[in-house]
């Protein structure tokens, strides 16, 4: 029985030191490797692409999996959204609904309006339209609000004051002050992961294939390859932003 | 929450701390104009008061980039403003126009205040003699020709002066008027509206506190400059809101979207802080005081008290118009669907504490340099006294 115990207690040991031998290996290798590095491509290589995005809002079920996806991906600070869904609900008497709780991060719950009563109901995904055109750069007081030469619009964290301008410039809501550190957050059409050859996050969610992103001057691409086919629309494109983010389905009540 | 609202307008990103900025601005420019009103065209009624204002525009300058400041979600980068400004944002231009201005009302008031100094630094000895002599850039002459100099100095000053005054805060107005996004604020006469609103509040904190200041030190009060304060608090609040109501008239005349959903505000959220206080008790009472005192014989304690009552008010008006374009722009969302809310807190970064210091402060200066150079009448009200002495 004793030996027994003896060897119980040696096993452990063994087991315990190997398994943190193995952790601190371990750690060492997923934080200490290079891993895979993004290509590093030249100013000229980049003005060459002009990334744009396609929502085929016929398509969208309203899972909010490309909300989660965003959060998770971005760490996107709580009650505020890089990207959410809004349900439209019309119903028989022409009454419009309307609602994204909390970004539909948790999908749609509850009903606006009785089953009986709906006409027509659809699904409206919302993202930055990384306009070519921006209100938001244009307002930025010092160039913190930028084009990235493959005409994505970002924003350079360690130059933004915070002022809030952009917030208000944008007419689609698409911008926020992140307040845990003090400057302005948005959609950046998931660049770290464009550059590594991999899609958006929240397209990569999608199980609908409702978003599309890609090179709007690649004339394979399958973005291009759908505007070329399709009709499509423009959130207020009265405001002469000129939105890069197309839409398939778009209805009037859309803003 | 009202309706529909996109999910990242849940928050209002622009705080009580960006309603006070224009604010204060506005009082800027509308003291600064009053005193230019006497140094550059010479009305003598404004003279008892013309010293007063020019400083009040310069405290209130001061104070004027602090809630800005407050409300920067980083404002260690502030100057970046001016190290790195996009020439293409309208808010680019704050920190060289806002830095002009303090510039040349900052000369303005040496060179009036010049040969005060120059007397003070006479009489000075030690330590307070040195300090004047630092003050004064060394040029301690006094004589009729550098008196000369000095008025001649402050007149071009305020020659200059008016149309950057005119610009900083039309330029603030067009901040806002010039954000398509925003129903409620996208238009081309926000600047204007802007720059009379401030002209009023210019006029309006000047003659509250002028006859508050005489009243509580039983100081002699000029008649005639609180009737030039009065005829021209009237004329300029008619214009303000005159501009301010055609622009919601045209709106609304157009009978686009826009006014779809800008009834919707104003018939709800903004009702009580628009239509009840600042369009009816704190405009059309002011207007109707005004008149009946510039129209008709009342008995001088009277039309004294009206004038004060209509300042007071109208220095709420215009902080209750600065509310109602900046956060009223804001409840109103961008999905055209729906309404959030705001109401500072008390204690908040950017609450109702905050922003009642800021505004006070101000006036705790101006109550210490009136230590320094009395601003009031007490000169004569002291020379009269030595006269009846003798």
């Amino acid at each position: 029985m004793g030996d027994n115990t003896d060897l119980n207690r040696r096993r452990f040991i063994q087991l315990a030191l190997a398994g943190a031998t193995g952790a601190f290996v371990g750690t060492l290798t997923a934080f200490g490797a290079p891993g895979e590095k993004p290509e590093l491509r030249s100013m000229q290589d980049l003005s060459k692409l002009e990334w744009g995005f396609l929502v085929d809002t016929t398509r969208c079920i309203g899972c909010g999996s490309c909300v989660r996806a965003c959060s998770a991906e971005n760490d996107v600070p709580d009650s505020f959204y890089r990207t959410w869904v809004e349900r439209y609900e019309i119903d028989k008497d022409h009454e419009v609904h309307v609602d994204s709780p909390q970004g539909a991060i948790e999908s749609f719950k509850t009903d606006q309006c009785e089953k009986q009563r709906l006409a027509k109901g659809f699904f409206v995904p919302k993202l930055c339209n990384h306009c070519r055109a921006s209100a938001c750069t244009q307002v930025c007081p010092v160039g913190a609000s930028f084009h990235s030469p493959d005409g994505v619009v970002l924003i350079d964290r360690s130059r933004c004051v915070g002022c809030g301008y952009c917030v208000q410039a944008c007419p689609y809501g698409c911008r926020y002050i992140d307040h845990d550190i003090g400057t302005a957050d948005k959609c950046t059409l998931c660049y770290h992961r464009l550059h590594r050859d991999l899609t958006t996050a929240c397209a990569t969610a999608c199980p609908r294939q409702a978003r599309i992103c890609g090179d709007l001057r690649a004339p394979d691409s399958p973005l291009r390859r759908v505007l070329d086919q399709r009709r499509y629309g423009l959130l207020k494109p009265e405001m002469g932003t000129d939105p890069k983010c197309y839409y398939l389905g778009l209805d009037l009540e859309v803003k | 929450m009202e309706g529909f609202v996109f999910p990242n307008e849940v928050h209002v990103t622009w705080t009580v701390m960006i309603v006070l900025y224009p604010y204060i601005t506005g009082l800027v420019a509308g003291a600064f104009i009053v005193s230019s009103l006497y140094h550059l065209f010479g009305i003598q009624a404004l003279k008892p008061i013309a010293t007063f204002s020019l400083v009040s525009a310069f405290v209130f300058l001061l104070f004027a980039p602090l809630p800005l400041l407050n409300h920067l979600g980083r404002p260690e980068r502030a100057m970046n403003i001016m190290i790195t400004p996009n020439f293409r944002s309208a808010m680019s231009g704050f920190g060289f126009v806002y830095l002009i201005y303090a510039v040349i009302v900052f000369f303005e008031i040496w060179f009036h205040f010049r040969g005060m100094m120059v007397e003070k630094w006479r009489e000075a000895a030690g330590l307070k003699r040195k300090l004047l002599k630092l003050s004064l850039l060394g040029s301690t002459d006094r004589n009729e020709r550098t008196d000369a100099i000095d008025r001649m100095m402050v007149r071009g000053l305020a020659g200059v002066g008016i149309p950057v005054a005119l610009i900083l805060h039309g330029y603030v107005g067009f901040l806002f008027g010039s954000i398509k996004a925003n129903p409620w604020w996208s238009t081309p006469l926000m600047f204007i509206i802007f720059i009379f609103s401030a002209i009023v509040s210019g006029i309006a904190v000047l003659t509250f506190l002028y006859q508050f200041v005489t009243w509580r030190q039983r100081l002699p009060v000029s008649q005639r400059t609180l009737n030039a304060l009065g005829r021209l608090l009237w004329a300029f609040m008619i214009g303000a809101v005159s501009l301010e109501l055609m622009e919601v008239l045209s709106v609304a005349y157009e009978q686009t979207e826009r006014w779809a959903v800008l009834k919707e505000l104003i018939g709800g959220k903004l009702f009580v802080s628009y239509v009840v206080f600042q369009l009816f008790i704190c405009s059309l009472g002011p207007f109707l005081l005004l008149m009946a005192r510039t129209l008709l014989r009342l008995p001088q304690r009277l039309a004294n008290s009206f004038l004060f009552i209509s300042a007071a008010l109208l220095l709420i008006q215009v902080l209750l118009m600065r509310w109602n374009v900046v956060i009223g722009g804001q409840l109103l969302s961008k999905s055209y669907r729906g309404f959030t809310s705001y109401l500072p807190g008390l204690f908040d970064k950017e609450g109702i504490l905050v922003a009642g210091i800021i505004i006070i402060i101000p006036f705790l200066l101006l109550r210490q340099f009136d230590r320094a150079f009395p601003f009031f009448g007490r000169e004569e009200k002291a020379s009269a006294a030595g006269a009846a002495k003798r």
